[in-house]
């Protein structure tokens, strides 16, 4: 099913499948549900059958090990023949009693899409007949004002697109469904796109470094990777502030970090862009020094100074790729994931002198070949491509290409077993391992992190091998 | 005081407060965050462990991805239920249908692997964009030789319940096709054991010792040319009754094969149900081999019990668990450890279930059925429990409120069945309830300051359940 990408193939090209065996990628209301969560007060609402919550919840528990409550319209069969609005309905009264939350933020399933439920109307209709504010000092919510919730709703139809796509989809949905305009603010919007919540601190610090205003658009940092708190909180807090988040289209710039969605995905900087005149900067993930620097340099472009503490870090960083070349010289790797993560940690493995031989993505966006060789442009006719692949063609290129690891989430961890690869974990899911939440990918300090454990992969794996049982190395 | 949904007024109740009737077996209520999921997902858990058979789930990726690998239902020989195989329908399949879809991924599927079946699980959309998925399965089965199975288990056909129906239905469509030839009177077949952890492997030997054949595994380490001869077993034992009781049911009204429901969690159901077989059986012998088997057993995990106990006793419980059975089995063990139940719920039980359920626990015990967070997590705080034994999905919310965990579910890694199954459960539940690292949670070290126990809230236990409106 998949199409690979046949103008650089270094590698034999994987054989086609009609169906798909151990996919690499997960469906679009998993994404639009992770991206809504990054909201303040939020829950996330998906119009369909009870399950795919349910699933989504595991999936991201897992892989969090949070807290995701995740709404349902849990819809029945007869809805299949007369519409499901009325349990769109009452399912968003229940969760609006249940939880008091600031928005509700609608997300559409195969099913509702293929009935072709308009919930855009059913939205607009519950909006209309809604009674007066409640009284506002009902309780502690984040509605302080006892105001019912703001409903946004995005089209996720499973079918149509991969979890970033959901995902990417979602910011959209809500940056453009809040939208306030009005005076031109200071901000800067930072689109992060699916990384961690401890990516997303960095980033947080690395921008406010630059003395730059700012807003990350959406923000999972602290609804997903929380303290543990004295009462249940059935809403965490954290996440961007709705009122922030309305006037993001009155922003000075919007960044957007990866963004490579499927054609037809719209992504939230550009939707800032077209309709708000915000100038909007695309970048890849940055991970590695170059793709740093492009951030960095960006930055600068929007005024801001690089604090001292970074060009430390970068030094730093520096210094460990050269302390550790030597280990990574002539090895070659196997990523998978989504195709912004790939993308970045190929970039950057390059630069280290590690070959990313073979990636593999569950995407669609058909640009990831050409950015790859755009970015790193000595990776040219030297890796192998494969969008919207599965894992039958991640084992394939590792049978062919025998490579020192395997970079990916932890659904490679199979393969990585049954080959004997190492396997570095990074990107969603890591079900088999703590601190997925804690892992950074990000910026410098991200890099060196990666790096360190890049490295010491591939030293532990030689020292393992070794007859001798070398205890330096 | 706990807040109900108005519409979930009649699945939550106290034990000891009159009779219990809960309404469930209902489609989950719009917008509670129910813990449990569709019917798709009750098929998928049933069919799953089946090893040598393909399980193509038809429909778009999710739910084929959501499911990959998911369980640990362990194989002693293939492994193809491991993989996870899907049609991943795009949006022409939506527009111009999925059958073609659907044929050449099993004939690819088929010539890959050569399973003996191929199972074929049709996803919400399916019958929308009016697959015909019967006949697509007929005409690959032809070709193919090996039986190819449609499960109608579209998503919203109801609730997980009306999912393990289905998978009853197709496993009815193995059973019946193969030889009984040298199958011993004293035999049965597995039901409803998913061989979590290699549990099924323990029984087994149980039964081996007994002098007992297995025929089939339903569905645990289960074979299809064992499932095709099933009818020639003397005897069904139905484990997680929920899930297969129907096909128990099915089994004896097509081949007369009587049945026993059973439980192998704690030792007095996992004792009671070894003597049910052996008396069945009428064989004076079987049942001194029984209870040699029992006594011998149990005289090898009491002393864990006891160990554990000794931690454990005065400390209180939450059970939500998937099945009524297995919460009813757990209402028992935990008191062999000196543990008290104050919240049971399930996902899928019937109103007999937690009927019997409230005459089991103590009165004020909370009891419901397809509960969620924001339910679960008042009930633990006003029941103050020290414990919650559930799944994934509870497992952080227990974390959240310094409540120590039991993973009772699918991704179980330790065998919690029979005899040995109990002492591992008193380990495990000890493992977390005696954690030093409670003591920093906000809720234990503000017990911890005033002196007291961590169960200070005791009062509040009790209290009441306010219906929202
Ligand atoms: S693929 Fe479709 S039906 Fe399956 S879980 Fe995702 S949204 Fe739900």
């Amino acid at each position: 099913m998949a199409l690979a990408d046949t103008a650089r193939v270094a590698a034999p090209t994987p054989v086609r499948s009609v169906s798909t065996t151990n996919a690499c990628r997960m469906c679009m209301p998993l994404g639009a549900s992770l991206a809504l969560a990054g909201f303040e007060g939020t829950v996330p609402f998906l119009h369909g059958s009870q399950g795919c919550a349910t699933y989504i919840r595991r999936y991201l528990i897992s892989h969090f090990r949070e807290p995701m409550d995740i709404a349902s319209s849990s819809i029945a069969e007869s809805s299949t023949v007369f519409g499901g609005e009325s349990a769109l309905v009452d399912g968003i009264a229940n969760v609006a009693r249940v939880y008091r939350p600031a928005m509700i933020g609608v997300a559409t399933t195969c099913l509702t899409e293929t009935i072709g439920e308009d919930v855009g109307g059913a939205l607009a209709r519950i909006d209309g007949c809604r009674p007066e504010p409640a009284d506002p000092a009902a309780d502690g919510s984040v509605s302080p004002t006892g105001a019912a919730p703001a409903l946004v709703h995005v089209s996720t139809p499973a079918y149509a697109g991969t979890h970033v796509d959901g995902y990417q989809a979602a910011v959209a949905a809500t940056v453009g469904a809040l939208a306030e305009p009005g005076a031109p603010t200071e901000q800067v919007v930072v689109l992060p796109g699916l990384v961690s919540p401890a990516d997303l601190r960095h980033l947080r610090e690395v921008v406010d470094g630059f003395g730059l205003s700012h807003l990350l658009v959406p923000d999972i940092s602290d609804r997903l990777d929380a303290g543990v708190a004295e009462e249940y909180q059935r809403l965490p807090p954290g996440g961007t502030p709705l009122a922030e988040a309305a006037a993001a289209c009155r922003a000075r710039a919007a960044v957007t970090l990866g963004g490579l969605v499927s054609p037809g995905t719209a992504l939230a900087g550009e939707l800032l862009e077209d309709r708000f005149g915000v100038a909007h900067h695309r970048l890849a993930l940055p991970i590695g020094i170059r793709l740093t620097d492009a951030l960095v340099e960006t930055l600068e472009g929007l005024g801001g100074t690089a604090p001292h503490w970074l060009d430390a870090e970068r030094g730093r960083l520096v210094d460990a790729y050269v302390d550790g070349h030597k280990y990574l010289a002539e090895r070659t790797a196997v990523l998978f994931g989504d195709e912004d993560l790939v993308l970045g940690l190929a970039v950057w493995l390059a630069e280290i002198g590690v070959t990313p031989a073979a990636c593999v993505t569950g995407g669609r966006s058909g640009r990831l070949a050409a950015e790859l060789v755009r970015l790193a442009p000595e990776l040219d006719g030297r890796v192998t491509v494969v969008d919207d692949g599965d894992f039958a063609e991640v084992e394939e290129l590792v049978r062919a290409l025998s490579p020192d690891l395997l970079v990916g989430h932890s659904r490679g961890y199979p393969l990585s077993r049954a080959l004997d690869v190492p396997l570095v974990r990074v990107g969603l899911p890591i079900h088999d391992r703590v601190g997925a939440a804690r892992t950074r990918h990000l910026g410098y300090r991200g890099t060196q992190e990666l790096f360190d454990r890049v490295t010491n992969a591939l030293i532990e794996r030689r020292q393992d091998e070794s007859a001798v049982g070398y205890a330096y190395m | 005081m706990t807040e109900v949904l108005a519409a979930r007024a009649r699945q939550v109740a106290r034990a000891g407060t009159g009779g219990v009737d809960l309404d469930c077996d209902r489609q989950s209520t719009s917008g509670s965050v129910s813990q449990r999921a569709c019917t798709f997902c009750g098929s998928r858990v049933v069919l799953y462990p089946i090893a040598d058979a393909i399980h193509l789930v038809h429909g778009p990726i999710g739910c084929a991805v959501y499911t990959w690998d998911i369980r640990g239902a362990l194989s002693s020989g293939p492994e193809l239920h491991r993989l996870s195989f899907s049609t991943d329908l795009r949006e022409r399949h939506v527009v111009f249908g999925g059958e073609r879809q659907l044929e050449e991924s099993l004939d690819e599927l088929i010539a890959r692997h050569s399973p003996r079946a191929a199972f074929v699980y049709a996803t919400c959309i399916v019958g929308v964009i009016g697959d015909d998925v019967d006949a697509v399965c007929r005409a690959v089965s032809e070709r193919t030789g090996i039986p190819v199975i449609p499960v109608r288990s579209e998503g919203f056909q109801g609730s997980k319940r009306k999912g393990y129906d289905a998978a009853c239905e197709a496993l009815m469509s193995l059973v019946g096709t193969g030889d009984t030839a040298g199958i011993p009177r004293h035999s049965v077949n597995l039901l409803g054991d998913f061989n979590l952890a290699g549990e099924i492997w323990i029984i087994q030997e149980y039964l081996r010792r007994m002098g007992v054949t297995v025929v089939a595994n339903l569905t645990g380490d289960g074979r299809v040319d064992d499932i095709r001869r099933a009818h020639g077993a003397g005897l069904n034992l139905v484990q997680c009754s929920g899930s297969t009781t129907r096909l128990a049911q099915q089994l004896r009204q097509a081949y007369g094969t009587p049945f026993q429901k059973v439980s192998y969690f704690g030792l007095d159901d996992m004792a009671a149900a070894l003597y049910g077989i052996a008396e069945h059986f009428k064989d004076p012998e079987m049942l001194d081999r029984t209870r040699a088997l029992v006594a011998e057993e149990i005289a090898t995990v009491l002393p864990v019990i006891d160990e554990c106990r000794a931690d454990l006793e005065g400390k209180r419980a939450a059970i939500y668990v998937g099945g009524a059975f297995k919460a009813i089995s757990l209402v028992k063990a935990l008191r062999l450890l000196g543990v008290r139940t104050a919240l049971v719920g399930s996902q899928t039980g019937t109103a007999e279930d937690y009927r019997y359920l409230a005459e089991l626990c103590d009165p004020g015990t909370v009891i419901v059925d397809d509960s969620n967070p924001a339910e679960l997590s008042q009930f633990m705080a006003t029941e103050d429990v020290d414990l919650f034994i559930g799944g994934v999905k509870e497992r952080p919310m227990a974390y959240k409120m310094g409540v120590a965990f039991c993973d009772h579910n699918h991704e179980r890694k330790v065998p919690l069945e029979g005899f040995v199954g109990m002492a591992n459960f008193a380990r495990e539940v000890r493992a977390s309830v005696c954690s030093p690292v409670w003591q920093f949670t906000p809720r234990r070290a503000r017990a911890g300051r005033s002196g007291t126990t961590a169960h200070t809230g005791r009062a509040a236990a009790g209290a009441a359940i306010e219906v929202m409106c």
